[in-house]
């Protein structure tokens, strides 16, 4: 067992850490998020300088050598520093599908993907499929060698600044049969895409997808046809494991931030931080931060893992993170008081982007259940 | 002790429901109560029960109340709340008024009442200073003697909807060499319109502009705009304070709230099933209706023994404290029910260039805004710690 990171992880952490210091602070990503684009890509254009995007890729595909550590080491200076370019959509989820697709596949996109240039969201959820991976309404029929996609994909995050998708659809079976799924890369300026782009609550861009009789080849399917959930689940548990990696960043900056104003704020003579009340609320806050911690290192070490485990790793982390990062945003505007609710003040973006966290990949309560119906059948044979 | 309307009640309600169909603004419909609505959309409601008489219910008949008893203001609230009415704002009917005509002299009623009562006047309350906040007694503005004016300097903030306010009620410090915080304060009403006043935005978490900073540079108040006695303020600021304490419960419009959400959980899917007939958040909404019932309870409870004479004490802690909570958590269910189509942020829309709304289904919409919003309710008012300080003083002993 070891806890360590490698050298090369330290670098990546410290160089980081750096960058957003020096290039991210608080105002400034606040005059971004109001901008009319949202980003800023020549940002994105900085993480693929110092390796970011390629960090998690295998030095086969052209990457790193790193893995999921790598990312998780990213996503959680990601957190520190509410970073709102698109890592998760492109790199873990647009990289995740790709690197396990076909040589063709990894020989055109990979490259593009790794060094910024192209730039992947992921189009799955839809209106009524809340977050069942499965529950597709979008279709994708056969034409030929190829296929035709019709559907709505909803709140689509980092569309906007995309320039592909890769999109679930459903190639065969019901509404939410597990087989019958397929997944594919579609280009945004193909015919008869079209979005409605607009600014999410937590200072990110998202947008509505539009996919009517978009004519695809059969080199855009990754994976199977018809047997693309389980690679679904894979990177979207991948995901996950980045997304509690990056709130695990930001519960700690909401933390020192609450610690140090109950130093500095003085009400009845004394700072507040002397009151017993406030001061277990904050050790609290820290416990939680620090079981997030324990529970994001847990499940991206598991990621690679049988399916079951990995899954079941997945779901436990995302529960423990959504419950708390609710915890610790709702008390670190409360123990700021006033000065918490106000837009000028950090610590309220950090507790809006905690709060989203918990309903992106599944709430609370969708991985409860999850994990619930794993152990049901991860349970001995000798049940029956 | 028993809980069945009256006959005369249940007529009551009737004429009640009857009045709120035929008159309430239909330009008001439906858009529920938001922070970022126009001062007519505030007033409008307003102005027409101060036509009829019935804006202002919890008063002392003689200054303009409708003399209910507290079974009737109890069907008068869930009436409203049915229609989700955007109610008269507490800052004129619920705050200083009851300070005016309580401790204010027989000019000050006659001056002010009226236009609280018809939704004329707008009032904004100057409490909260950068440095006074759950410390309320550590104000710092001043308020300096100079002939027959008072020149008032200093900062206010949190001044909620300040923007629309003719009139301020002001905590000033009037004795600076008093030997508490608590003594040396005075509560003085000022003219928003008096020269040296500037109000300042405050943007919030939620992209609204519903507080502000008051600033005050010399601003020449004539005496007679101190309410009561001078250096007694603190007893006033207390008194509205137990006044705001005992509104902020807000049980009917929490009632309306778990309806909207048992809609909402009756219109999404999960897995093509309608939330609401998933076990984990039935129970969910279950729990918020048990621990809502036991705050009406308690409420009903604090109204009769306020109609048997008592004005509310420290128990109305409770009812803030809970009332609150249980305000905090319906918004945070709200949320979750919606699912994926929380994230777009409804205020910035039009900074992406979309018209309107639009994105998802409407019951989506404000979602996340409003449980950003609402956090702000344990902290405003005294926060619930302050509350929870004051039962343990007032009524443990502590």
């Amino acid at each position: 067992m070891d806890f360590n990171f490698t050298e090369e992880q330290n670098m990546i952490r410290d160089s980081l850490s750096r960058l957003i210091r020096e290039q991210y602070d608080f105002d400034t990503r606040r005059k971004v998020i109001e901008s009319e684009s949202g980003w800023r890509p020549e940002m994105w254009a900085q993480f693929a300088e110092l390796g970011l995007l390629m960090a998690p890729f295998s030095e086969e595909d052209g990457g790193l050598g790193g893995g999921p550590i790598d990312a998780m080491v990213v996503m959680e200076e990601f957190g520190k520093g509410l970073v709102v370019e698109p890592y998760v959509p492109s790199v873990v989820c647009g990289g995740g599908f790709l690197k396990r697709g076909n040589d063709a596949q990894k020989e055109e996109y990979l490259s593009g993907i790794m060094s910024g240039e192209t730039i992947f969201a992921f189009a799955y959820a839809e209106p009524r499929g809340r977050y069942n991976l499965a529950d597709l309404e979008t279709t994708a029929k056969k034409d030929g060698a190829g296929f035709v996609l019709n559907g709505h994909k909803a709140v689509v995050i980092g569309a906007p600044w995309a320039t592909h998708f890769i999109v679930t659809a459903r190639t065969s079976g019901d509404r939410r049969d597990s087989k019958g799924v397929s997944v594919f890369v579609v280009a945004k300026d193909a015919q008869g895409v079209s979005t409605r782009d607009y600014p999410t609550v937590d200072g990110r861009r998202a947008s509505e997808v539009y996919f009517e009789n978009v004519s695809v080849g059969a080199e855009s399917v990754i994976g199977e046809v018809d047997n693309g959930l389980p690679l679904i689940e894979m990177v979207t548990d991948e995901a996950i494991a980045a997304i509690c990696a990056e709130a695990c960043g930001a519960m700690k900056v909401a933390h020192a931030m609450t610690v140090e104003y109950s130093r500095q704020r003085k009400q009845f003579g004394v700072p507040i931080g002397k009151f017993q009340v406030l001061q277990h609320r904050m050790v609290d806050m820290f416990m939680e931060h620090e079981q997030s911690i324990s529970m994001t290192y847990m499940a991206t070490l598991k990621i690679d893992e049988d399916e079951i485990t990995r899954k079941k790793a997945a779901s436990a982390a995302k529960v423990r993170i959504g419950q708390a990062g609710r915890f610790v945003g709702q008390e670190a505007i409360q123990i700021h008081g006033g000065m918490g609710m106000t837009d000028e003040l950090a610590v309220g973006h950090y507790f809006k982007r905690l709060t989203m966290i918990d309903s992106e990949f599944g709430n609370v309560d969708h991985h409860l259940k999850r994990y619930t119906a794993l152990t049901e059948m991860d349970l001995p044979a000798a049940a029956e | 002790m028993n809980l069945d309307f009256s006959p005369e009640e249940i007529a009551f309600r009737n004429e009640v429901r009857e009045f709120i169909r035929e008159n309430y603004p239909k330009e008001l419909e439906g858009i529920g109560t938001r922070e970022d609505l126009t001062r007519e959309q505030f007033l409008a409601w307003h102005k027409v029960l101060g036509k009829k008489g019935w804006s202002t219910p919890a008063w002392p008949e003689k200054y303009g109340g409708t003399g209910w008893t507290s079974t009737q203001r109890y069907i008068w609230s869930e009436e409203n709340a049915r229609v989700d009415a955007l109610m008269p704002l507490p800052f004129g009917v619920a705050m200083v008024a009851p300070v005016i005509y309580t401790f204010g002299s027989e000019e000050q009623k006659q001056r002010h009442l009226p236009g609280i009562r018809s939704g004329e006047v707008w009032w904004c309350q100057g409490y909260s200073e950068p440095g006074a906040g759950s410390d309320l007694a550590s104000v710092k503005t001043t308020a300096v003697r100079d002939g027959d004016h008072y020149v008032i300097n200093g900062q206010k903030t949190w001044t909620t909807l300040a923007q629309h306010a003719d009139w301020g009620f002001f905590l000033c410090r009037t004795d600076p060499n008093a030997k508490k915080p608590q003594e040396g304060i005075s509560f003085i009403l000022v003219d928003m319109k008096t020269p040296g006043i500037e109000v300042k935005p405050i943007k919030l978490i939620d992209g609204t502009h519903e507080v502000n900073e008051t600033w005050l540079t010399d601003v020449r108040v004539p005496v007679e705009n101190l309410v009561g006695k001078e250096n007694e303020g603190w007893t006033y600021a207390k008194f509205l304070l137990a006044h705001e304490r005992s509104g902020i419960a807000g049980v009917a419009r929490s009632k309306r709230g778990v309806e909207r959400l048992r809609t909402i959980a009756s219109e999404e899917l999960v897995d093509g099933k309608p939330l609401i007939e998933s076990q984990d958040f039935a129970r969910k909404i279950s729990q918020l209706e048990i621990d809502l019932t036991a705050l009406e309870f308690t409420e009903l409870r604090t109204l009769a023994s306020e109609a048997a004479g008592k004005g509310p004490g420290p128990e109305s802690s409770i009812l803030k404290v809970k009332g609150t909570e249980i305000q905090q958590r319906l918004t945070e269910l709200t949320l979750e029910a919606v699912g994926n189509y929380g994230a777009p942020y409804g205020y910035g829309m039009e900074n992406a260039g979309n018209e309107g709304f639009g994105v998802g289904p409407d019951h989506a919409n404000f979602a996340a805004e409003t449980y950003f919003n609402m956090r702000k309710t344990s902290i405003y008012g005294g926060s619930n710690e302050i509350q929870r300080n004051i039962i343990s003083k007032m009524i443990l002993g502590l």
